[in-house]
């Protein structure tokens, strides 16, 4: 799972940018790639291979416009009319979005508020504890590290659903459920598989001639992880945060089993809204963008550390 | 003594937060100063600050929960009586779960499949292309947004308006199908075909996934073997089928499993878009319906553990394929 290559990544901009001059070219020997990137220039020029690349993106990106279109129309034009139509004569309004951030039956700046709450924590606790296993996986010889780590990574393909219901008992048992605090530890928990084999693999690649020497200089484990590791595995770090917090910010199944109606996240709300009030597109599609922003803001953001992410451990389901 | 636990304005949210992340913060920092003491503490004391937190979790979340709802499989609803495989026995055999079977095959073959194939030729496509970053950005995006989100957005592009009088359609499939001479469709409601515009939600957000993936392994084919190709006057759809394709088919298999994984354990779309009525229903979704709505927490155990297990030979797959790639390196 690990096998996909990373190292195209870093080579990407670089590439990208050759194709856009296209005049004369000063004379002098083409790097390899370079001479890759001329030939491929070829293949767009096909008609049928540019119409189709193009009929994608278009297929991927119009509903999506639609959407954020629609959010910002009057309520009876959404009604009466297409969002396509919207050209002839365009007429937008901010109250969709008024409504369903502040209306009564909607009420989402509450639960934009709770999906912050929630997802802050459920970040931060998982990465920290999984640095410090993985270091451990990775650079303390203890008696049966190799398979405790398989079963770590076993743990991964577990499908969440096997363990509701027993947490959610637990919870009750113990007179905490529907809190924050469920929420918090059940996102915690079930990233941590992953987290860890992600962050171990980060932490092999890291030279042992580095830690060694640490270790030379009577430095304990706790200081060759935070003085030697940590600083070197900031990219990975902010990988992972970046998947965590998308994940955990769209989760629905864990929201909708472990929160109250008061701690509940905001795709719990939106999903509650296009179940109770399906034909209100005034509010569902502004509701929805209302929720798409965030994770939109940092994706587009911070993509780079995303598909680096992506391609480092595509497990997650 | 409660404030702890609940916090109703923004404000108490907002501290209970940081209360929180203090609180773990203190914990874990008393955890790591204890053990930094490399000659006094023995060392497997240290390991046990490292890993015990992360273990304790796991044990506590996955192991122990897992093993649970396991043993409650065999029990009815109300977890009392001891029924052995009847749980099993109703999920196979019910015409019910019999549709809900059906329908989770059908995803788990078709999205990775089409999801595959799309982002495949889409990698191929805009490979070293002069647009090829808002290009791949473009069919990426739908990665970044909650499957809520993207049910809704759908949800909308499928709406139906009745065929009367001035009546407009608001939901663009059917002006299309309108534009192009036909009756307007209820899209979710017609089975069986109405599994497949669910599915296309989900096709339409795991493309992203593949390209990205496919698209990295394609940059990773060794320029020796393009050129050589290239010289043996291979061109266009030969170099794709002889020369892409067999070169990347580790991560081929990487994106066909992890989708897959994914797809079985879809649910958000399923209940968004049409709460599993309509003969949409999947087995993630009956999981939830059974367990949270009915109270058969029996039949609903057996549910997640058919889903776990199900899980189980496309990781098989996964890592043996990854191992022969790898002894072939």
């Amino acid at each position: 799972m690990t096998s996909t290559p990373t190292p195209p990544i870093a080579s990407e901009d670089s590439l990208t940018t050759q194709g856009a001059s296209g005049g004369p070219r000063p004379v002098k020997k083409l790097s390899r790639l370079e001479k890759r990137a001329i030939a491929a220039k070829g293949k767009l020029s096909s008609p049928w291979a540019s119409g189709i690349a193009i009929l994608l993106a278009i297929l991927w990106t119009v509903p999506t416009v639609g959407l954020l279109v629609t959010s910002f129309r009057p309520q009876i034009d959404i009604l009466s009319s297409g969002w396509w139509t919207t050209l002839r004569d365009p007429e937008f309004t901010l109250s969709n979005y008024e409504q369903a951030l502040y209306g009564s039956s909607a009420n989402l700046a509450t639960y934009f508020v709770n999906s912050i709450v929630i997802t802050l924590p459920a970040v931060v606790i998982p990465i920290t504890l999984a640095l410090l296993a993985s270091y451990a996986f990775a650079w303390i010889d203890f008696k049966g590290r190799s398979i405790l780590f398989v079963a770590v990574f076993a743990l991964q393909i577990v499908p969440i659903q096997i363990t509701l219901i027993p947490l959610l008992r637990q919870y009750v048992q113990w007179d905490i459920a529907g809190t924050f605090w469920t929420v918090w530890l059940s996102h915690s928990i079930f990233a941590l598989p992953l987290a860890i084999f992600l962050l171990h693999n980060f932490m092999k690649d890291i030279p042992p001639s580095l830690v060694e020497a640490a270790r030379v200089d009577g430095a304990g484990h706790v200081k060759i992880f935070f003085r030697v590791l940590l600083p070197l595995l900031v990219p990975a770090i902010a990988s992972f945060a970046i998947f965590q917090f998308l994940w955990v910010w769209n989760d629905l199944l864990v929201g909708l089993t472990f929160a109250n109606p008061d701690s509940r996240p905001l795709t719990v709300a939106v999903a509650d809204l296009a179940g109770s009030r399906g034909g209100d597109w005034h509010l569902l599609t502004a509701g929805a963008f209302i929720s798409m922003i965030v994770p939109l803001v940092v994706f587009l953001a911070l993509q780079r550390y995303f598909v680096r992410g992506l391609l480092a451990g595509s497990v997650k389901g | 003594m409660d404030w702890w636990k609940y916090a109703d304005t923004p404000l108490e949210k907002f501290g209970l937060m940081f209360l929180a992340i203090a609180l773990f913060v203190i914990v874990m920092g008393v955890i790591l100063v204890a053990v930094d003491r490399p000659k006094r503490v023995p060392r497997w004391l240290v390991t046990l600050g490292f890993v015990g937190p992360a273990l304790l979790f796991i044990t506590f979340g996955l192991v122990i929960p897992g093993v649970r709802t396991i043993y409650q499989s065999f029990f009815d609803n109300r977890s009392v009586e001891f029924i052995g495989f009847d749980n099993y026995v109703q999920a196979f055999t019910q015409d019910q779960f019999q549709i809900v079977l059906r329908n989770t095959a059908i995803w788990v073959i078709v999205v990775p499949v089409a999801a595959t194939i799309i982002g495949l030729i889409y990698a191929v496509l805009v490979d070293r292309t002069r647009f090829e970053k808002l290009a791949k950005a473009l069919i990426f995006i739908p990665m970044a947004i909650s499957m809520v989100g993207a049910s809704i957005i759908w949800k909308f592009v499928y709406e139906f308006r009745p065929d009367q009088g001035n009546i407009q359609q608001i939901g663009l499939l059917n002006q299309v199908v309108v534009w192009l001479g036909f009756e307007p469709q209820q899209f979710l409601i017609g089975q069986p075909a109405n599994t497949f515009f669910l599915i296309a939600v989900m096709i339409w957000i795991q493309t992203g996934f593949a390209m990205t993936i496919l698209s990295a392994a394609i940059k990773a084919i060794p320029d020796d073997i393009v050129e050589a190709a290239r010289l043996d006057g291979l061109k266009g759809v030969q170099m794709f089928r002889f020369i892409t394709v067999p070169s990347i088919r580790p991560a081929l298999i990487v994106v066909l499993t992890t989708i897959a994984m994914g797809t079985l354990k879809v649910f958000d779309i399923v209940r968004t878009m049409t709460g599993g009525q309509f003969g949409t229903s999947v087995v993630a979704n009956e999981f939830y319906t059974q367990s949270f709505r009915m109270n058969n927490i029996g039949l609903g155990a057996a549910l997640a553990v058919i889903l776990f297990v199900l899980v189980i030979p496309l990781v098989i797959y996964n890592v043996r394929q990854l191992r022969i790639s790898e002894e072939i390196r």
